[in-house]
């Protein structure tokens, strides 16, 4: 029998590797790079890693943590990209690159959060099939009121539209930042790798406490059963919303590390539609829902592989789709399961009668 | 003046009376049975005490605090809690999380301490553990602590439903139909749990059953329902004996 | 006069809708599951008629006939491989799963048929309604489209009350368990019910693309959700609901394209879902259920 030390200590040394996975990855990356064996393909999957790595552990922190399935990940990491590249593109120049994209990540983030947490608030009330459909639809809802907003800043303040450019009324000295459907040009370039990786270990950092703390326990009993841990006196709502929000601030970390990748940003259904928030879910799925270090593992690897083999992506999302479709008949099927707890009783029932003999 | 008071409590659903005009009184300490044959509105009662159903009439006093109209989560706070008839753990967590999340409110640092694990969240957490391995052991589970909750026994996992319960630092305990699916070594076993707890916490405990060798064992008092409503009430061996009970579950 | 035109253009829209949330309705009724790939089955039955009209110069109808069986089967073989075993699964994972469906139907049909947009010969060969002198056109695959949802409205609400398999599926959808005791086949009666749903889908697909004659692999997917929206909207499990949403949806959409902004009608069509499940979750025409402790 383990002692509960032992327990303790196995739940860090699991967070621990993960930790390490992410730094050795990083290392072993940078070597590469300095020795130039990384073609320029690979080096400019190097950000977008990092992005998707965040986005699908803010994800399966709904899924998996929460348990409850959001189709509209993809909105809040729209958000994260738009508010923090508006911001970046104001401030070009007026101050250094490093604090700059700083504060557009706390902006990023925080705005993420509040739109996480006003969707929440109704989302949250209703549930399983339900709440996938309404996260699905507000994505789409955030998605198409970027797409028709007009905003422009010039000596009288902020201005903006859902008309036209034309519409702003603004004076002679007026800068478009956000050209409805033209979205973002222009935003500074001020992401990188290291700043990517170190984004994917503070993000690993809040997440893996949050779910080894108190908080994190309350949320995985509202999982496992709500109307216990109400009995017990836990707030379901409470709960539920601070594990949302947190996960929609963290999508929209990934959102700003985006934006600042690309110079033109606009919020197209591949980017930010309904269609990355599946592939987010298929990253969350292969890597296992609940487990935050495959959602990392997931994420890289299908990235990676379509672009290395140019093969494969004729026939990714096909390949995707049967993967995804196996790895959740298998892992949730009564009847697998049935399966697997016959065969683990078998073996440990094997390994007893062995001692026995 | 008794520690649980329920007066007139009513509900129902559309057309149909699933309890009315009931009343019990129990007192701090006792063993108290509430027995009845099935559909009777025995489980309707604990929704209703736990603040699950909200009732049309009545009213429902722990130890001189008004309850009526209360959410769960009030009402847990308040000191009231419960096991359920089919088992309702967190059956994805280990053991030891389980009544952990039953002391949640007794223990508390906030989301951010726990994030950023300052010291408080060491503390606390230290303190926690404790608490909860010696709830652990006195339901003798504590060498199933890092076990899946899911993948203990039947009988531990009502044990473990137990613990939960007292982790939330009750002053009543609602029992419903815990040796129910139990053989007879188990409930024997759970019989002996269930004394434990009263004597050792000095709680106070209202059960529903239908293993008439539990009700008569430990139970002090019983209350008999029958279709909702309050067919005897008094001491064990006076209302096993009542023709009237005998009636209702022997069919006339 | 443009107003009237917006508002019959609208119910051309809606009625594809209600077409499209009849299946959906009937399988998330009976199965109590969001079959996300209704859509793209929808899609699949598009593309058989285009084959076999435009490829194969078939008659419309023969073509329609062999489409209705092709997405048949497709829906049953879907039950049995991807539905069936995850049955007593939880929601969540079945959901996921259903997702994994659209996604495969719609990248078969991208290897298949290729990326970009078929024009879709409407099979609807009958002379357009003109009133006032021509002002005012309903197209005729409008008021076939409501004839026909009138047609399989009636049909279906007569075949779950009068027919044994109709009872057997609310028997189903009342309480799985139960109905396997009392000796109802559940699996055989979800999988004639996912036949049905199905086959209501290559009719839908025939409609959708005549209305609007782009076939795409994705042509599918948005209406597919948008129909549920319906379906939700008119009360999910309601046959006549799923008709009363859909209409109203359409028209709904093609006014706030019309008068507020042809960019938005999306997100307006959307925040209705959210409404009315916030405010009135069981939808117009639907019934409440409660959730047992």
């Amino acid at each position: 029998m383990k002692t509960k030390a032992g327990r303790i200590s196995k739940t860090t040394k699991n967070d621990l590797i993960t930790y390490a996975m992410v730094i050795l990855a990083y290392i072993v990356m940078q070597l590469l790079v300095s020795t130039g064996h990384v073609s320029s393909l690979i080096q400019g999957l190097l950000v977008p890693f990092c992005t998707y790595a965040i986005v699908a552990i803010a994800l399966n922190l709904t899924v998996g943590i929460l348990g409850e399935l959001s189709l509209g990940h993809a909105g809040f990491m729209c958000v994260g990209a738009f508010s923090s590249a508006v911001f970046s593109l104001a401030f070009k120049g007026a101050m250094p690159s490093g604090l700059r994209f700083f504060i557009a990540l706390l902006i990023g983030a925080v705005t993420a959060a509040l739109v996480g947490f006003l969707v929440g608030i109704p989302v949250l009330r209703l549930r399983g099939d339900y709440l996938a459909i309404v996260t699905l639809a507000f994505g789409e809802i955030i998605k198409n009121i970027i797409n028709a907003l007009y905003l422009g800043v010039d000596a009288n303040g902020i201005h903006f539209t859902m008309k036209d450019a034309l519409s702003l009324n603004m004076e002679e000295d007026g800068v478009v930042l956000i050209k409805g459907a033209q979205g973002v040009t222009g935003t500074p370039n001020d992401s990188n790798f290291t700043v990517g990786v170190i984004l994917v270990l503070v993000t690993l950092f809040i997440v893996l406490n949050f779910i080894r703390s108190r908080t994190g326990r309350a949320v995985m009993s509202i999982r496992d059963n709500r109307i216990a841990a109400e009995s017990v006196g836990i707030n379901v709502t409470k709960y539920k919303l601070i594990a949302f929000t947190i996960s929609a601030s963290l999508a929209g970390v990934a959102g700003v590390l985006y934006a600042h990748n690309l110079s033109s940003l606009t919020a197209l259904p591949k980017n930010f539609g309904y269609n990355m928030s599946i592939l987010i879910l298929v990253f969350v799925v292969l890597g296992g829902i609940g487990n935050i270090r495959g959602s990392i593992i997931a994420a890289v690897l299908l990235t990676l592989l379509p672009e290395v083999l140019r093969v494969l992506s004729d026939y990714r999302m096909l390949i995707y789709a049967i993967v995804l479709i196996a790895m959740m008949i298998f892992n949730w099927s009564p009847n697998a399961i049935f399966f697997r707890k016959r065969v683990k009783q078998r073996l440990t029932a094997g390994r007893k009668s062995g001692k026995e003999a | 003046m008794a520690l649980l008071e329920v007066k007139n409590l009513g509900i129902s659903f559309g057309g149909l009376r699933a309890v009315n005009e009931f009343n019990i009184s129990v007192e701090k300490g006792q063993l108290y049975g509430l027995i009845g044959p099935n559909g009777a509105g025995k489980t309707t009662v604990f929704n209703l005490l736990t603040g699950v159903y909200q009732p049309d009439e009545g009213a429902i006093l722990l130890d001189g605090v008004n309850l009526t109209g209360k959410k769960t989560i009030e009402i847990c706070k308040a000191g009231i809690a419960r096991t359920f008839q089919n088992i309702r753990l967190f059956g994805d967590m280990p053991v030891i999380d389980n009544v952990k999340v039953g002391l949640h409110n007794h223990y508390p640092y906030s989301t951010l301490e726990g994030i950023l694990r300052l010291p408080r969240y060491y503390k606390v957490e230290r303190e926690m553990n404790e608490k909860a391995m010696e709830l652990l052991k006195v339901f003798g589970l504590e060498d199933y602590a890092d076990y899946q909750a899911e993948n203990l026994p039947y009988g531990q996992q009502r044990k473990l439903e137990i613990a939960r319960a007292m982790a939330t630092d009750p002053k009543l305990l609602l029992l419903d139909e815990p040796a129910a699916g139990m053989n007879p070594n188990e409930t024997k076993e759970l019989m002996d749990t269930i004394r434990f707890v009263r004597d050792h916490f000095d709680m106070t405990i209202l059960l529903i059953e239908h293993d008439m060798k539990l009700v008569s064992g430990i139970c002090e008092r019983l209350t008999v329902l029958n279709f909702g409503e309050v067919l005897a009430q008094g001491d064990t061996q006076d209302v096993l004996n009542n023709p009237e009970v005998i009636t209702a579950y022997l069919g006339s | 006069m443009s107003f009237a035109a917006h508002l019959i253009n609208g119910i051309s829209l809606g009625s594809v809708y209600a077409l499209i949330a009849l299946g959906y309705t009937m399988v998330y009724g009976i199965a109590k599951m969001l079959n996300f790939a209704h859509g793209d089955v929808i899609m699949i039955g598009g593309y058989v008629v285009f084959v076999t009209v435009s490829g194969m110069g078939l008659n419309p109808l023969a073509s329609i006939i062999i489409s209705m069986a092709v997405c048949t089967i497709l829906g049953v073989t879907i039950e049995r491989v991807a539905y069936r075993p995850l049955r007593g699964a939880s929601p969540l994972a079945v959901l996921i799963t259903a997702i994994g469906v659209s996604y495969l139907l719609q990248n078969i049909a991208l290897l298949v048929f290729g990326s970009d947009t078929k024009a879709f010969t409407n099979v609807v060969t009958l002379p357009n309604l003109e009133l006032f002198d021509g002002q005012l056109v309903i197209k005729s695959v409008t008021i076939v489209t409501v004839i026909v949802n009138i047609i399989i409205m009636v049909g279906l609400t007569l075949f779950v009350k009068k027919t044994k398999i109709g009872r057997a599926m609310t028997a189903v959808s009342e309480d799985q368990g139960a109905a396997q005791l009392m000796g109802i086949n559940v699996n055989g009666t979800i999988a004639v019910t996912f036949a049905i749903g199905s086959s209501l889908a290559a009719i839908a697909g025939v409609l959708l693309c005549s209305a609007y004659p782009a076939l795409t692999p994705y042509t599918g997917s948005m209406p597919g959700i948008k129909a549920f929206v319906a379906a939700v909207f008119g009360g999910i499990g309601s046959i006549p609901g799923a008709f009363i949403g859909g209409i109203l949806l359409g028209v709904i959409e093609n006014l706030s394209k019309a008068y507020i902004s042809s960019q938005l009608s999306d997100a307006i069509v959307f925040s209705i879902l959210i409404i009315v499940l916030l405010v009135k979750p069981t939808g117009l025409l639907g019934r409440k259920i409660q959730e047992k402790v």
